[in-house]
């Protein structure tokens, strides 16, 4: 049996488990005014407000390069704004928001010198403390994160979607009230993404955070998050915001093809094509909904 | 296995036919000269035997002077590539130097180093040094700047510290960078000893060259090459296996 499929069975247990959330984490929100930012003369945001409350999910959505790696981190503290304010659990300055949020880049990057757990150990031996503290400390989440067994494998060992949850517990274990996840799970087969969304759906459930999740897939984005915000072509700008109808559902493969979500991610897919760039929007097709909605994304 | 064999093959034959051509006294024939300085690879062999004491004395001295010579570049290309990596300011100021100073040509110098500092082991350490920093320094230096940006964006979140940063992601991103560096420069550090001690010297590898070079001792002077070449690749592999044994990722 292949380890990713055995893992979206295992996120929805404890999805349904009441697990206490960690540590007395502090909630903390985010909170987007006014915000412009640009690379020279290139202006990649322009005037972008956004707010996401203590534990929402958030997801962003755009074009290919309209700004949206850059948005999480000008919310990361990675980067300072060219005019307007961003604010993580009340902190303005690129240093509070560095300490709130935690970052999961697209790529895993995790470290090939490193077994998969002093991966996921990271922050915690970064904190100073002593690897076999840390160990122990992330050792609780492989077990949960249905990774018990490759602790010391190295990261070319694991699957493609072993290696991103590591990256997530990693992300994770840093203990920061704010998660930033830029693509998560782009580089991952269909099958495989649609699982580690129910796994993520399910970590989401039993740990909650504020989320930031950057995707350029409307359907994780509205599976995943309790707000979708469209942005447009650069320079971004948010054109939309939605409701996600049954954040993290159980069932994702059932919540998918419910009509209510379908109608949601038809208009998120709409507002995607108003926004953008012109020329661009004779080549998206048709509009209006597909007679069979799960043909269209080709997944399960 | 197969990847030695065919080698081990073309040397074998080039050996057999340098034998046969030396023996036969064609090869000497050929570059119109007397026979006995034309030696056969098995009169190599037998020099080898005969003089082993004394080369294994001099080839000490030049083991001596390379690995001393070596391990200052190591430390200094080491230290300059991270000085150089952290501060922008001394990479401006110096890289272009580092690389200009490769047009020096710094066997050349090496009498100069000998009048500076005589006869003894300094002017050899310092040519087999000046010839084992560019690699070291360059490949150290590539290797700290060739690490990825998300990572390094990644350790800040992550709440690392500048050296935590360092010791965990660019000095082993580096690691397989600096070891190609050290390779190429043991490699040629030997030739630097032996330049070095051409310049000026009373004992090693090199002064025992120039004494049989004056003695037409030819056969001796092949054992002495034969010697340094070993001792080169033998520097060589050790770095490879020491490679081997610490970069494990790769």
């Amino acid at each position: 049996m292949r380890q990713d499929t055995k893992m979206a069975v295992e996120a929805t247990k404890f999805a349904t488990r009441e697990d206490p959330p960690a540590e007395g984490l502090p909630a903390a929100a985010v909170s987007i005014r006014g915000l412009r930012h640009s690379y020279g003369e290139l202006r990649t945001i322009e005037r972008l407000d956004l707010e996401a409350a203590p534990h929402e999910v958030i997801g962003l959505v755009g074009p290919s390069g309209c700004g949206k790696s850059t948005l999480l981190e000008l919310v990361c503290g990675l980067q300072e704004p060219s005019a307007g304010e961003v604010e993580v659990g009340g902190a303005g300055d690129a240093r509070g928001r560095l300490s709130r949020c935690a970052y999961m880049p697209q790529r895993d990057l995790l470290l090939p010198w490193f077994s998969a757990i002093d991966n996921a150990a990271l922050a915690l031996r970064n904190r100073g403390l002593r690897r076999r503290e840390a160990r122990r400390q992330a050792d609780a989440l492989f077990e949960r994160f249905g990774l018990a067994g490759f602790e010391d494998a190295s990261p070319a060992e694991l699957s493609g979607g072993m290696r991103q949850r590591v990256a997530f517990l990693r992300t994770l274990v840093a203990g920061k009230p704010v998660l930033a996840l830029d693509e998560p799970f782009a580089s991952l087969d269909a099958i495989t993404r649609a699982e580690m969304q129910q796994w993520l759906a399910g970590a989401l459930e039993a740990d909650p955070r504020t989320v930031v999740l950057v995707t350029h897939d409307v359907e994780e984005a509205l599976y995943l998050s309790d707000r979708v915000a469209v942005l447009s072509a650069r320079p971004a700008r948010v054109v939309e915001e939605l409701s996600a109808p049954a954040p993290r559902a159980p069932d994702r493969d059932a919540a998918v093809i419910d009509p209510k979500f379908v109608a949601s991610r038809e208009k998120a897919m709409s507002s995607l094509r108003k926004g953008a760039p012109i020329g661009a929007r004779g080549s998206l097709g048709t509009e209006g909904v597909p007679k069979e909605p799960r043909g269209e994304t080709g997944r399960l | 296995m197969k990847r030695w064999l065919l080698p081990t093959l073309v040397f074998v034959a080039l050996i057999g036919a340098w034998q046969v051509a030396a023996t036969s006294g064609a090869l000497a024939d050929t570059l119109h000269l007397e026979s006995f300085l034309v030696p056969s690879p098995s009169e190599i062999a037998k020099s080898l035997w005969e003089n082993r004491s004394l080369l294994a004395e001099n080839a000490w001295v030049t083991l001596k002077e390379v690995l001393l010579g070596f391990g200052c570049a190591l430390v200094a290309g080491i230290a300059f590539a991270v000085a150089l990596h952290l501060s922008a300011m001394l990479r401006r100021a110096f890289y272009p130097l580092i690389i200009a100073s490769q047009t020096i040509p710094i066997i050349v110098i090496a009498p100069i180093l000998v009048v500076w500092f005589g006869y003894g082991i300094g002017p050899k350490l310092a040519i087999v040094a000046l010839i084992c920093f560019f690699p070291i320094t360059v490949n150290a230096l590539d290797g700290l700047r060739s690490v990825d940006p998300d990572a390094i964006k990644l350790m800040r979140t992550l709440d690392a510290s500048r050296r935590q940063t360092f010791l965990r992601i660019e000095a082993p991103t580096a690691l397989p960078y600096a070891f190609s560096g050290a390779k190429i420069a043991v490699a040629v550090a030997v030739i630097g000893a032996v330049f070095g001690e051409w310049a000026g010297s009373d004992s090693g590898l090199g002064h025992l060259m120039l004494q049989d070079n004056a003695q037409l001792e030819t056969a001796r002077l092949f054992a002495s090459v034969v010697v340094l070449a070993a001792m080169a690749i033998a520097l060589f592999a050790l770095l490879a296996l020491a490679e081997r044994r610490i970069v494990t990722w790769r």
